[in-house]
């Protein structure tokens, strides 16, 4: 498959680079379905740019700034080692946030879209009162989200408690509370649905629950709270 | 888009019940209580009969929305003008029809809703109609070359060369992270510090910077006249370019860029900059009279202190 040799490539590409200063390089993870396989929800065409250019983009740029910051350290540059946070920030960011993505959906012959059971289950009729409020309330939320940035159902890890978090750009959810873990996430910039949904966010926000993955959210969930 | 109701009749409306400074875009900036802005409509009492409400208009691009092709795509203007463009002016009279920002004049209703960084709803409509009003005037059909005359001394002057500010601009749309828009603007003769005078004005501090702003932001709001944008959403290349917004940046520069323009807004931008000067040397010279005033008075009160030093 295709897919192996892009990350057998990168993977090499990556330990060549890391061996030097024995730096983590990061690569691309595989789409654990084929690209085609969410459609109609997400189109083949858009799975594609997504993985392939948009997440491998954000892989890249992390790993140079990575590199620079690396230089900058042994060099005690202040000024570098802070100008570089932010596109650190912002694509390691995207890294970490599509990292999890292709996780968090999943074919619809392979459960994408079955409504979760168990502990996080009930947990969403506790404290949403249902599922279908849930689903409203992310939605809302991704609707009302200005430019770029993503809607997470969060579980606080030390509360114990669910909740609906929005992040802008790349931010991971982490930002947004240390103790917050991603259940999912819904990608809301506009290359996560536009050749398919082009200004009409509220449809691929409607379409997108017949793909999540619930039970990886689960198995997440039951991780944190066993 | 088109107000149908001016600043002026409707400001002696509104005296009764609006908490709403009245901002003009280069007024001088007084220091403004909380905009009371709710949602439900103003219990003011206006004349009796029907509120003749501005409604904004969805304005068109100055050109058909074929022209730009194969640069930028008709498919991409029916979308990004016809709905994102439309939405946001449909979705601010929605939010404004029967608040004191009903009738307000659109760069008003940015600055007023921007609320110095402490965002209320209308703001990202607003600013999102002006920057895409700005943006389709600011490209043509056969658009691109080079500017000439005067902005092109100043863009030599204030980046060296024009090689070096399309390399600044490009700069700052490719890594505009996220949503939003890179600028051209002119900065008039303003230190940064609020409320701080530039001892020394000169014609030197007025010079072309470029910056760029996330999702809605624009430059009105620091105060600087835009001259030229480059939208940065992906709506605004992704149908096009995808990924590839480098290539639409350079596609804009060399085949879009109205530099007709970005020259007369520089135009307008430098007889308000003058006009603004005039209008603040005029109050600093009336402030002065005031002050001299006092001063004779004071030296009466206080010859008390004259008799013990002679001592």
């Amino acid at each position: 498959m295709a897919l192996r040799s892009v990350s057998r490539k990168s993977l090499c590409l990556g330990l060549a680079v890391g061996q030097v200063r024995g730096l983590q390089s990061f690569s691309l993870p595989e789409l654990p379905y084929d690209y085609g396989a969410l459609e109609p929800v997400i189109s083949k065409e858009i799975m594609q740019l997504h993985h392939l250019k948009h997440h491998q983009t954000y892989i890249t740029n992390y790993n140079k700034a990575l590199e620079q910051l690396d230089e900058a350290l042994a060099k005690a540059d202040s000024p570098s080692i802070v100008q570089l946070q932010s596109a650190i920030k912002f694509n390691g960011g995207g890294h970490i946030n599509h990292s999890i993505f292709w996780k968090n959906l999943t074919p619809v012959r392979e459960g994408g879209g079955e409504p979760p059971k168990a502990s996080l289950g009930w947990a969403i009729d506790t404290q949403f009162g249902s599922l279908e409020v849930l689903i409203q309330r992310v939605n809302a939320e991704g609707a009302a989200l200005q430019g770029s940035g993503w809607v997470w159902l969060a579980l606080d890890k030390e509360l114990k408690k669910l909740s609906i978090q929005t992040t802008a750009n790349q931010d991971p959810l982490v930002t947004k509370g240390s103790a917050l873990v991603p259940l999912f996430g819904i990608d809301v910039w506009e290359h996560a649905y536009y050749l398919q949904y082009k200004n009409v966010k509220a449809d691929y926000l409607k379409n997108i629950w017949k793909v999540i993955n619930w039970k990886y959210a689960s198995e997440v969930y039951e991780k944190e709270i066993p | 888009m088109v107000v149908a109701v001016a600043a002026a009749a409707a400001s002696s409306t509104r005296l009764t019940c609006a908490l709403l400074p009245r901002q003009g875009l280069h007024g001088i900036q007084e220091p403004t209580p909380g905009l009371q802005w709710t949602n439900k409509k103003r219990c003011c009492t206006r004349k009796a009969g029907p509120t003749i409400t501005a409604k904004l208009e969805l304005k068109p691009p100055p050109y058909p929305l074929n022209a730009l092709e194969p640069h930028m795509s008709q498919e991409t203007l029916e979308y990004h003008w016809g709905k994102h463009h439309r939405g946001y002016v449909d979705n601010l009279n929605k939010q404004i029809i029967g608040t004191e920002l009903d009738e307000m004049p659109l760069e008003d209703i940015i600055i007023a809703t921007y609320n110095k960084g402490d965002i209320l709803p209308p703001f990202n409509n607003a600013a999102q109609i002006w920057n895409h009003d700005f943006f389709w005037e600011s490209m043509k059909p056969g658009g691109g070359g080079k500017p000439f005359g005067e902005l092109l001394q100043l863009i030599e002057r204030d980046f060296g060369s024009f090689e070096k500010f399309v390399e600044e601009f490009r700069s700052a749309a490719s890594t505009q992270f996220g949503s939003g828009w890179a600028w051209l603007a002119y900065k008039a003769n303003r230190l940064d510090v609020g409320n701080a005078e530039n001892p020394r004005p000169s014609d030197e501090d007025k010079k072309l910077v470029v910056v760029k702003s996330p999702n809605a932001v624009n430059p009105l709001l620091w105060d600087y006249s835009p001259l030229l944008t480059i939208d940065v959403w992906e709506h605004a290349y992704y149908l096009d370019f995808q990924i590839r917004r480098p290539d639409y940046i350079s596609t804009f520069m060399e085949k879009l860029v109205s530099w007709e323009a970005v020259s007369s807004r520089l135009e307008i931008a430098k007889a308000q900059a003058t006009e603004r000067e005039e209008e603040e040397k005029r109050k600093k010279e009336e402030k002065e009279v005031g002050i001299s005033d006092n001063e004779a008075v004071e030296m009466y009160v206080d010859s008390k202190s004259d008799d013990s030093e002679a001592e």
